[in-house]
């Protein structure tokens, strides 16, 4: 009983890591920038659902602005200050960071926005669903509805945007312009207008996560920040390029954190994420799903 | 208004270096102009420069009469001038057939993409067999065959390729080059080659344009430019 319940655990916090590194290898796979301002994105995508829900009072209105909205914010960062910038610093040795650097920035812009709109208090944003677990005769295990709207969540994000990858025009112009942008242009893909809606995908699967992970505690300028952290670890697990490789990385460490947790001891998670990391890049230096054969390579 | 690539006085900088100078000649439809001259001579320069990947300074260039200025590399795609850039133009980590279907994605008429993509094939029948495999697993000479033919599903009217015998074997070159003899006599396209090897490029042209330290040093008809011991000793050291 105690070793279902502790796998169930594992689940329920690993999807909310796979879905943040979901996101996460989503911005690396249609913009190639390693983008930190993913998370305040993502929170304040989520402060808008809020506001919804404040408004109409029903979660699943919500829902949905929440995620047009971080695609359009998304959109906008990359109209407003990636695309200027990569125009500005073309190339020299600072072309490869200045995109990063910027996205700190940003982070910061951003968290001081919501800060300023919103306050620092905690605030809750919840869902119709009930956060309590499951209950099987007088057993109840530590799996929610919320848990479970997770899931569907990472399931659903997974299906649609391996699908839109892999299998249409738009995906294979999403892919080529992130590789190898001057290839893609000679090829004549409109590659501004591509790693645009690239950044709009990632602003709304960051938005999704942030508005079904929320519930389940509470909403925060900077309340995504650790889970950030552990969507970082999960996606570098899993290659950072592939979505079943992120969510196979998010419940590995949800699951090795709920085990170590149970049989180890609290004191030790939090370092324990880094061991997890390490342990798998050490038998597989590409991660989980990377690629034998690599541009880095 | 004038036919096919018309160039005058083209000058493209880099910051304080002058890559090329003052550079004029034309190509017209059917007709294949050899680019050669030493390492650095500005022969991708010159490329880039009217592929739009980057502005000159002053000069102009037209495509049937349609200026080329200020018009970016997806653009000037759409007006048929494709350029198979320096050392195998391809995406590495899409698969071949991935990358040839990028030639086509922009374009409306489908069915035309599918026939562009059986010609490729035909013309290059190794790649084929190789759709399935990503474009870094292909030897050198076939990804060369893969840029060409990405190209060519865009149905180019202008080819730019440069250097496309770089690193390959004797043999491979000469497919490649048959390739472009291909496309220029039956297809009626107007290709200009830079190449380093450019006793094999005159071969195949029907001119040339020598280039030195980013000037236009000589131009001619191919075989007057390989009897030319002058030309031989000073600029191309063969
Ligand atoms: N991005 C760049 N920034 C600064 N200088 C450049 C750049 N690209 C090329 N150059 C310089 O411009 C000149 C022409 O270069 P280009 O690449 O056109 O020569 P090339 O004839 O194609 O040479 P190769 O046969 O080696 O390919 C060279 O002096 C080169 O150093
Ligand atoms: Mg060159």
């Amino acid at each position: 009983m105690i070793f279902i319940d502790t796998l169930l655990l594992g689940i329920s916090s690993g999807a909310i890591y796979s879905l943040m590194a979901l996101a996460l290898v989503l911005v690396w796979r249609s913009t190639r920038v390693v983008n930190f301002a993913q998370a305040s994105q993502a929170v304040l995508s989520t402060y808008v659902g809020y506001e919804i829900t404040m408004r109409t009072h029903n979660y699943w209105v919500s829902l949905p602005v929440a995620i047009l909205f971080g695609a359009a914010l998304g959109s906008s960062i990359d109209l407003l200050f990636m695309f200027y910038l990569a125009k500005k610093v073309r190339s020299g040795p600072i072309a490869e960071i200045a995109p990063v650097i910027a996205t700190l920035g940003l982070l910061g812009l951003l968290q001081s926005i919501i800060g300023l709109i919103w306050g620092n208090s905690f605030l809750q944003y919840s869902t119709p669903l009930s956060g309590k677990g499951f209950t099987f005769g007088n057993h109840t295990v530590p799996f929610s509805p919320q848990n479970l709207l997770i899931v569907l969540a990472t399931a659903l994000v997974l299906i649609v945007f391996g699908v839109v990858f892999k299998f249409t025009n738009l995906g294979l112009a999403l892919r080529a312009a992130s590789f190898q942008p001057e290839i893609a242009q000679l090829a004549g893909i409109r590659v501004g207008r591509i790693r645009n809606i690239g950044w709009a995908f990632a602003g709304a699967a960051g938005a999704v996560a942030g508005a079904v992970i929320t519930p389940t505690s509470v909403l925060s300028p900077n309340s995504l920040d650790l889970l950030l952290v552990s969507g970082f670890i999960a996606a570098v697990m899993g290659g950072l390029d592939s979505l079943v490789g992120a969510v196979i990385g998010g419940l590995v460490l949800g699951i090795g954190f709920a085990f170590i947790l149970q049989y180890v001891g609290s004191s030790v998670t939090f370092l324990a994420g880094f061991f997890i990391l390490v342990i798998v890049l050490l038998i597989r230096p590409r991660g989980l799903f990377g690629h034998q054969l690599g541009r880095h390579a | 208004m004038s036919d096919g690539l018309v160039v005058e006085n083209l000058t493209v900088n880099y910051g304080a270096i002058r890559a090329i100078r003052n550079i004029s000649f034309t190509v017209s439809a059917n007709e294949m102009v050899a680019v050669i001259g030493a390492n650095g001579a500005g022969k991708s320069t010159l490329l880039k420069a009217l592929s739009g990947m980057i502005a000159p300074v002053s000069g102009s260039a037209t495509w049937n009469g349609i200026s080329l200025q200020k018009k970016r590399p997806e653009e000037l795609v759409r007006l048929g001038i494709v350029h198979v850039s320096e050392g195998k133009s391809v995406i590495p980590e899409l698969t071949v057939d991935e990358n040839l279907a990028l030639g086509g994605l922009w374009r409306r008429d489908k069915l035309d993409v599918s026939a562009a993509l059986r010609d490729s094939l035909n013309l290059f029948p190794i790649l084929a067999t190789r759709l399935a495999q990503r474009a870094d697993s292909l030897s050198g000479g076939e990804r060369q065959m893969l840029a060409i033919a990405r190209a060519l599903v865009s149905r180019p009217k202008l080819l730019l390729m440069d250097e496309p015998s770089l690193g390959l074997a004797p043999m491979i070159i000469d497919q490649i080059f048959d390739a472009l003899n291909h496309l220029r006599n039956q297809l009626g396209l107007a290709i200009l080659l830079v190449e380093q090897n450019a006793v094999s490029a005159l071969k195949i042209a029907d001119r040339g344009l020598v280039l030195n330290l980013g000037e236009l040093v000589k131009s001619g008809s191919s075989i007057e430019l390989l009897g030319d011991a002058d030309l031989r000793t000073a600029y191309l050291g063969f």
